[in-house]
């Protein structure tokens, strides 16, 4: 034990005679009480690099707040003209005339609205079902695959879909679904409006359906998280006492879940609503509220990136950024809600 | 207590404790602890779980700043000055109190930056004097011929037993006064922990050592002085000797003879 | 029939069911991508790297949009990477504990759902506006606010995760809080940092809506930032809504590169990470 001692000691620095441990204690007080003047001088100058670096980071962190202000006053400041213009009748008038200069944002909003709803109609349950088949069902080799083939589907970006769409989808749509829609619901007193001809191919319908595609990947991820979080004693405890599969998902995981599926879905909302690429391509960019689901429309999104670079006068570009204001406010409500509602399962798992 | 501490001819004292109470948010879960800390000895602190041990180990180098909420009141002198004023500089304050941790934990680099790492903070050294400190840490830690071959590999790939080497290491090299070990063989093997003692024997010539166990046969093996505690209560301090042999109080007796805890 | 039964077939039903979802969600992938290949790969040659874009009816390439991708969306990372991760880096080390973080955290979050087109109304009313015409530069500052949400999001997370008695060691060594986390916070988190600048570029590289009137379009090369500058989105956008069949070839090999592009970068991301959870 004592064989590896004077190494130790003149490796330390401090004296290498071999003594006896009171003038060894001394020496070690000497050479620490050297060491600490250093040391003082060091630790200042290292105190300082540590505020300053606090500073920074702070302030880099309020700059994020600094540009949601600053896109907020951005907006109110652009559509200022438009609002002074029209007023709260810009919100519920259906006419768009860059001609006599009167613009409405009802198609839009309306265009925007109908076609989340019918993309929520199809991905929420869609969605749900690929989450319940990715944490229950799937054999476990492919589990990993799948869910990142779903992710990748999430990745890609929207002007892909919106081509897609575009060049496939809408043809396919014209030529072999929407004639079916068509003639089947052709005499059903409320559908006959809903599917009434003629099947242009693009539209509300097939914007939605796109959309759709989009945000499917989206909320079968987030779900599938969420569901993972469900303790596995509690199915354990289900399955236990006989439950079958879907009983453990519909009694025990979703109603867990519940929040964070709601969270999840409305995430998704919220990118449907603000979803431009995807839909412009097929929307067909008509300033019109029709009845049926076939007929083309716009969204706030497709009208601003249509006509944005040709507007001609500052009412038409006010009224185009008073549309994104309108936007940007159904967006941010619906975001904060799922937001929130994601932070109280955050907590409850936690 | 401390008048029967007084009483006999005091040793030389590294770090005193006096009235020290703790608190997490509203709960005290220190209650008026007092004790000595003898230089260059020994100090084991033993005691059920939850007795508070470890939180007066962290109270001993101020971690407990890291983290709002806890706040402690009293005095700890470290050579006379109080360690507790908000004046001083916590970074100045750790370079003389070292702290090893219950689970090892090398920095994600090299076993020489691990060493050099401390080193690096308060001194600028040239290639070669930086090779001889970090050499000369590794032996004080009877590490070097382990591990003298592969000084540029990750610290993350040494054993438990080395890896928690490799941590007193880098606190040596960063010439402390006091070390203070926070159950620091709960997680190593008998070997480990044989080699891990060792070491603490021969550190406790060159620095004040302050050690929190679980296992009282390790308390007895390599502490001078022992203090037993209960539900943040100092109960008993005394040599190890006095405390396991003959100790005064009847809950010491019983948590030494195994009847809780 | 028996109630053991009904509870039976009821199962079965709703399995069925989400596995025929799994395969509708599956299939859409595979057509997408597969047509995407189909078309994309057809108008694949080397003119589309060596010529500019044509004047309808003739024949071109992609090079000045792909330059222009490239530029504004490297300077667009390399403003808002520092940017999101400095704030990140007080969010999980200096101010954890504060309601200014939780705010940030919050705010944050909505940013990074935001429509990317009020990004761009933004950018248009505050740099387009003044400057009186469109540039890359705009183009840039507007790429720059879509990664910032995404890194600081990343970093924050990255970091957190470093465990705290990692830096409890590095502390106990008298290491002042900007050495804890520049040198081994940092270190420790290396991979993750790494993912979510990979992922932000992925987002980033796809976004048209933004650069519509930032940037907006240029048919010539051109690299002046004070000038608007091509890029690979808003070309396919341009070329596909047009009537001209070699403009819309051009579209789809466009999108094929992009969709190349963000894939190899996901997938990247992705390895990244799994080898960090390897070495654990």
């Amino acid at each position: 034990m004592f064989s590896i001692e004077p190494s130790r000691r003149s490796a330390n620095g401090a004296g290498g005679e071999a003594g006896s441990d009171m003038s060894e204690v001394v020496l070690q007080q000497a050479a620490s009480l050297s060491v600490a003047a250093d040391r003082t001088r060091v630790l200042g100058r290292l105190a300082l690099v540590d505020r300053l670096f606090r500073q920074v980071t702070r302030a880099a962190a309020v700059i994020v707040l600094v540009i949601l202000g600053g896109v907020i006053v951005s907006l109110v400041y652009g559509s200022w003209p438009a609002m002074k213009a029209f007023g709260f009748g810009f919100l519920f008038s259906q006419s768009w005339n860059p001609v006599t200069e009167n613009f409405g944002a009802l198609p839009a909003i309306y265009g925007t609205v109908m076609t989340s709803i019918i993309a929520m109609l199809i991905a929420v349950p869609v969605g749900l079902g690929i989450a319940i088949f990715l944490t229950e069902l799937c054999p476990y080799v492919l589990r990993r695959p799948i869910g990142t083939a779903i992710e990748l589907l999430a990745g890609i970006p929207s002007i892909i879909y919106g081509i897609w769409g575009l060049f496939v989808l809408a043809p396919f749509l014209q030529s072999h679904v929407q004639p079916a829609l068509i003639a089947a619901f052709g005499d059903i007193p409320v559908f006959s409006t809903l599917f009434a001809g003629p099947p242009y191919g693009i539209g509300m319908l097939t914007a939605g359906f796109i959309l759709a595609i989009m945000v499917l990947p989206f909320i079968a991820s987030i779900s599938r998280d969420v569901f993972e979080t469900v303790p596995l004693v509690l199915k354990e405890a289900a399955w236990g006492i006989g439950a079958t599969t879907w009983e453990v998902t519909r009694y025990v995981v979703i109603p867990y879940t519940r929040v964070g599926v709601i969270g999840g879905v409305m995430l998704g909302l919220g990118r449907a609503l603000g979803e431009t690429m995807a839909v412009t391509f097929v929307i067909g960019n008509a300033h019109k509220i029709s009845g049926s689901l076939l007929a083309p429309g716009t969204t706030i999104s497709a009208t601003i990136a249509n006509e944005f670079t040709e507007a001609v006068g500052d009412l038409y570009t006010s009224a185009l950024i008073e549309l994104g204001l309108i936007l940007f406010f159904i967006t941010f409500v619906v975001l904060a809600v799922a937001r929130y509602m994601l932070m109280r399962i955050e907590q409850k798992s936690a | 207590m401390n008048a029967a501490v007084q009483a006999t001819k005091e040793p030389p004292t590294k770090v005193s404790v006096r009235s020290l109470d703790f608190y997490y948010g509203a709960d005290r879960s220190l209650k008026n602890i007092s004790l000595p800390l003898r230089t260059n000895k020994v100090t084991a602190f033993i005691g059920p779980s939850g007795c508070g041990k470890s939180t007066l180990l962290r109270v001993l180098n101020r971690m407990y700043d890291l983290y709002p909420g806890q706040r402690a009141e009293g005095e700890v002198l470290l050579d006379g000055e109080n360690i507790l004023d908000p004046a001083i500089d916590l970074n100045a304050l750790r370079s003389r109190v070292g702290m090893i941790f219950q689970k090892p934990t090398p920095f994600p680099m090299s076993i020489y930056e691990n060493i050099a790492f401390g080193i690096r903070l308060y001194e600028k050294l040239s290639r070669a004097d930086m090779d001889a400190r970090v050499e000369g840490a590794l032996r004080g830690a009877a590490l070097w011929d382990e591990v003298k071959d592969k000084l540029h590999t990750s610290g993350l790939g040494l054993s438990g037993g080395q890896q928690q080497r490799l941590c007193i290491a880098r606190s040596v090299a960063v010439q402390p006064e006091v070390i203070l070990f926070d159950e620091p063989c709960s997680a190593l093997d008998p070997i480990s922990t044989a080699k891990v003692e060792e070491l603490i024997d021969e550190l406790t010539h060159r620095y004040t050592i302050a050690i929190v166990t679980h296992n009282m046969q390790q308390a007895v093996r390599i502490s001078d002085y022992t203090a037993f505690m209960y539900l943040g209560e100092l109960v008993e301090f005394g040599e190890t000797d006095d405390v396991f042999n003959k100790p005064k109080e009847k809950r010491t007796l019983d948590y030494i003879t195994g009847r809780f805890g | 029939m028996s109630l053991y039964a009904s509870r039976r077939s009821a199962n079965s039903i709703a399995t069925t069911l989400c596995w025929v979802a799994a395969i509708f969600g599956l299939a859409w992938l595979f057509v997408i991508l597969g047509v995407l290949l189909y078309e994309g790969v057809r108008g694949l040659s080397p003119a589309v790297f060596a010529e500019m874009t044509p004047p309808p009816g003739s024949a071109g390439g992609l090079l000045n949009a792909i330059a222009g991708s490239l530029v504004m969306t490297a300077i667009g990372v390399a403003v808002g990477t520092p940017l999101g991760m400095l704030a990140g880096t007080y969010m999980a080390e200096y101010g954890r504990y504060t309601k200014l973080t939780m705010v940030v955290r919050f705010i944050n979050d909505i940013l990074l759902s935001a429509p990317s087109i009020v990004v761009g109304l933004f950018v248009y009313t505050i740099l387009v506006h003044p400057m009186g015409h469109f540039s890359a530069i705009s183009g840039a500052v507007a790429l720059a606010l879509l990664v910032v949400p995404v890194v600081v999001r990343t970093t924050e997370d990255m970091l957190l995760l470093v465990p705290g008695s990692m830096r409890e060691a590095a502390t106990a060594l008298g290491a002042p809080r900007a050495h804890v986390v520049g040198k081994v916070a940092y270190r420790a988190a290396k991979a993750g940092l790494i993912t979510g600048v990979l992922l932000a570029v992925a987002r980033v590289s796809g976004e048209t809506a933004p650069l519509l009137f930032t940037a907006l379009n240029n048919q010539f090369w051109s690299t002046d930032l004070a000038a608007p500058m091509a890029s690979l989105p808003v070309v396919i956008f341009q070329f596909a809504l047009s009537p001209y069949k070699d403009w819309q070839q051009l579209a789809w090999t466009g999108a094929l590169l992009i969709t190349v592009a963000v894939l190899a970068l996901s997938i990247a991301a992705r390895a990244l990470s799994a080898g960090r959870r390897k070495s654990k």
